[in-house]
């Protein structure tokens, strides 16, 4: 408990830091759940896709430390446009190959849940597989940086050096804290303005209170799920980069524990509401490093998830209640 | 008649020792080796027990490497009689073992395994391999309590954590006079068996202990608890796959003491994930630099252009033993014996086995990540 009070600012702020990870990764389950009632499995590699795009763009861009602060916000910027671009495709090709079809053809949700189940595998053994895929190709030679060692870690350069910017009591915020925590809020405030005021954010809420009025009302329901697969995607893809900047390191099954986690946030925060999302996010992060101060680290999972079993027994719909289009009626 | 037989084996396992020894040395002697070993077929099969591929998977190779360069040694003196290599690519994963040897255990032709790599592995693998007869010699599990368990069939050809994990606690100790260190285990046979020595040795200097779990890839929690010790040394008992990412945030949080690590983390994917982060990394090793055996590593950058890397040794150590068994015309069943009673100068050190299977003559190494490579620092005395 001392251990607590003492660094409790040291844990906050980290835990913060991984909270805005979860947050952002947790609104792609979200918003699916919202228009499709239905759970993403393959979401988690959607994350890992992007995590590989930021890294192979600054691997391309040859990113190293010590560069000019130009550079470095040239290359962030690239970090986001690459692995948004990734994981929005993803994310697209994803609900054509995976769902679409089963949608057409009115499968039971069951049956959408084990097609998830299974492109979550293909995704994640594609990447663990890229270096065999590109001897097929005949690029192996040529792309041996990037698909050589394909199972293994692969390490980002460290194109933003550390460094602590104040200090508060005895922990010293770096850079790189303050980058994503206010880079991912400021996604998140997008996003929610976005959902409340854009066209397409009134058709996704219009699909997710009443899919058949909302096609009565001319909203084109295909396309609105589409968008919201991309949306859920591009988020990931920002997820992606603050992740390589924090932890810089990423591998194939690198989104499964992430997209466990952030599963957990979206379903704390109440599955198919946004700001819940947000909310869990954020909770989550705190209580696994509150948890792991209080019990030990190897208990943090615990703590998490005894949080998350608490919460549902006493509001079963998470913090914020569930469904998106109700939320922002 | 049984006590004649009891004496007749020892006898007749020597006399084939003998003959082996003679034709390894020869070259062009094989065919008499070949009508020495009388029955023995000529279709058999060593395997290799470890992870092939997976976020592990150097481990594995470097180990392959070495049985592969044995491999081919015996098969350029043996052309008439060649001996080939069934790979069994656990990944890592002690829950695929069984399974895997179950597999080799059903392949008759298979008359010896290298490996299983791991402690986890060989943990779940071994009992089925004690129960088939079928010898297995592992070149880098490193985990104590697998000598405790009486499998006959379990020889490994390196020094365990209980010479490692004193020889870490010294080097901590004497070395680098830390007053303060920290201790961290990723929960698996291997990492918690070491940290749990270590953490013995160094008694009440230790300042902190903390356990994280494998595939965990932040660590802030763990970092702000080495930081708030004050800890000038961090031993972390685990593999590279966790130790990258965990210098690295370590490193970002500013904290500034001596990173310590065992043979788990000793692959070169640790220095290319971690980065600078890596630079001053201390791993200890009861594997043998790369010029302790000069021959060894002029053959090895021959066929593989680098230097033997972490377990080639020991895995060609291992191999070389099995294939002496099998020109010796030893099958399943009689190879154990064999493996008991081998005595010859390796590689990596003298080949010759306790009664728990452990390696009689033990030296283990402190290496230091300098520049982007692992350079040896010499042997802990």
């Amino acid at each position: 408990m001392q251990y607590l009070i003492d660094n409790f600012f040291a844990l906050t702020i980290t835990g913060v830091t991984l909270g805005a990870v979860y947050a952002l990764v947790a609104l792609g389950y979200t918003l699916v759940y919202g228009v499709l009632r239905l759970i993403n499995f393959a979401h988690s590699e959607v994350f890992m896709f992007g995590t590989f795009a930021a890294l192979w763009v600054v691997m391309l861009l040859g990113g190293k430390g010590g560069a000019s602060v130009g550079q470095v916000v040239f290359w962030v910027a690239m970090m986001f446009l690459a692995a948004m671009a990734m994981s929005g495709l993803i994310a697209i090709l994803l609900e054509r190959v995976a769902y679409r079809p089963l949608r057409k053809r009115h499968a039971p949700p069951l049956i959408a849940l084990i097609s998830a189940i299974g492109a979550s595998f293909v995704l994640s053994e594609t990447m663990g597989l890229r270096g065999k895929i590109a001897v097929w190709v005949g690029l192996d030679t040529t792309l041996a940086p990037y698909v050589g060692n394909a199972r293994n870690n692969a390490g980002m350069p460290e194109i933003i050096t550390p460094q602590p910017v104040f200090t508060i009591r005895d922990y010293a915020v770096t850079n790189v804290d303050i980058f994503v925590i206010i880079g991912a809020v400021a996604i998140m405030v997008l996003l929610d303005q976005f959902v409340k005021r854009s066209r397409l954010g009134r058709g996704i809420r219009a699909v997710a209170q009443d899919p058949e009025s909302a096609a009565l009302m001319g909203v084109n329901r295909d396309r609105v799920i589409q968008v919201t697969f991309l949306v859920g995607g591009v988020m990931a893809g920002a997820a992606a980069v603050f992740y390589m900047l924090k932890i810089g390191i990423t591998r194939y099954d690198a989104g499964f524990i992430l997209g466990v986690k952030a599963f957990t946030a979206a379903v704390l925060g109440g599955i198919g509401n946004l700001r819940g999302a947000l909310l869990g996010g954020f909770v989550l992060g705190l209580a696994e490093n509150y948890g792991s101060a209080l019990v030990g680290t190897q208990w943090k999972d615990v703590v998490a998830f005894l949080l998350l079993v608490v919460i549902l027994l006493f509001r079963p719909t998470g913090l914020l209640g569930e469904s998106l289009g109700k939320a922002r009626a | 008649m049984r006590s004649t037989m009891k004496i007749a084996v020892p006898v007749l396992t020597a006399a084939f020792a003998l003959s082996a020894c003679g034709t390894t040395g020869g070259g062009t002697t094989a065919a008499p080796a070949a009508s020495g070993g009388g029955s023995a077929a000529c279709d058999l099969k060593i395997g290799m027990f470890g992870a092939l591929t997976g976020p592990n998977a150097n481990l594995g190779i470097y180990i392959q490497n070495g049985v592969n360069l044995a491999l081919d040694d015996y098969n350029a003196k043996h052309p008439t009689c060649k001996v080939g290599l069934e790979n069994y690519d656990s990944q890592g994963d002690p829950t695929q073992a069984p399974g895997l040897a179950k597999k080799a255990i059903d392949d008759k032709k298979v008359v010896g395994i290298v490996g299983p790599a791991f402690s986890g592995e060989s943990k779940a693998a071994d009992p089925l391999f004690n129960e088939a007869g079928l010898v297995t010699i592992t070149p880098s599990a490193t985990n104590p309590a697998l000598a405790d368990n009486g499998w006959k069939t379990f020889f490994r050809v390196l020094g365990n954590d209980a010479t490692q994990g004193p020889a870490a606690a010294k080097y901590i100790k004497d070395t680098l006079k830390s007053t303060k260190p920290f201790v961290m285990d990723d929960a698996s046979e291997y990492g918690k068996g070491l940290a749990d020595i270590v953490r013995k040795d160094l008694g009440s200097a230790v300042v902190g202990n903390d356990t994280i779990q494998q595939k965990q890839t932040d660590f802030s929690a763990s970092v702000t608890k080495v930081k708030a010790s004050g800890a000038d040394t961090l031993f972390f008992g685990g593999y590279s796959p966790e130790a990258a990412p965990l210098i690295k945030q370590l490193r970002d949080a500013g904290w500034k003491g001596t990173f310590v690590v065992a043979d788990g983390v000793k692959d070169q994917s640790y220095i290319d994930n971690a980065k600078a982060a890596a630079e001053g990394t201390i791993i200890t090793c009861p594997c043998v630099p790369a010029d302790v055996a000069p021959d060894f590593q002029k053959a090895y950058k021959a066929k593989y252009n680098s230097d033997p890397n972490t377990y080639s040794g020991e895995g060609y150590d291992a191999a070389t033993i099995l294939l002496d068994g099998i020109a010796a015309g030893k099958d399943r069943a009689t190879m154990v014996d064999f493996v008991k009673s081998y005595d010859k100068k390796g590689v990596t050190k003298q080949l010759k086995f306790d009664a728990k299977g452990e390696s009689a003559d033990i030296k283990v190494y402190a290496y230091k990540v300098e520049g982007g490579n692992i350079v040896s620092v010499g042997e802990i005395k």
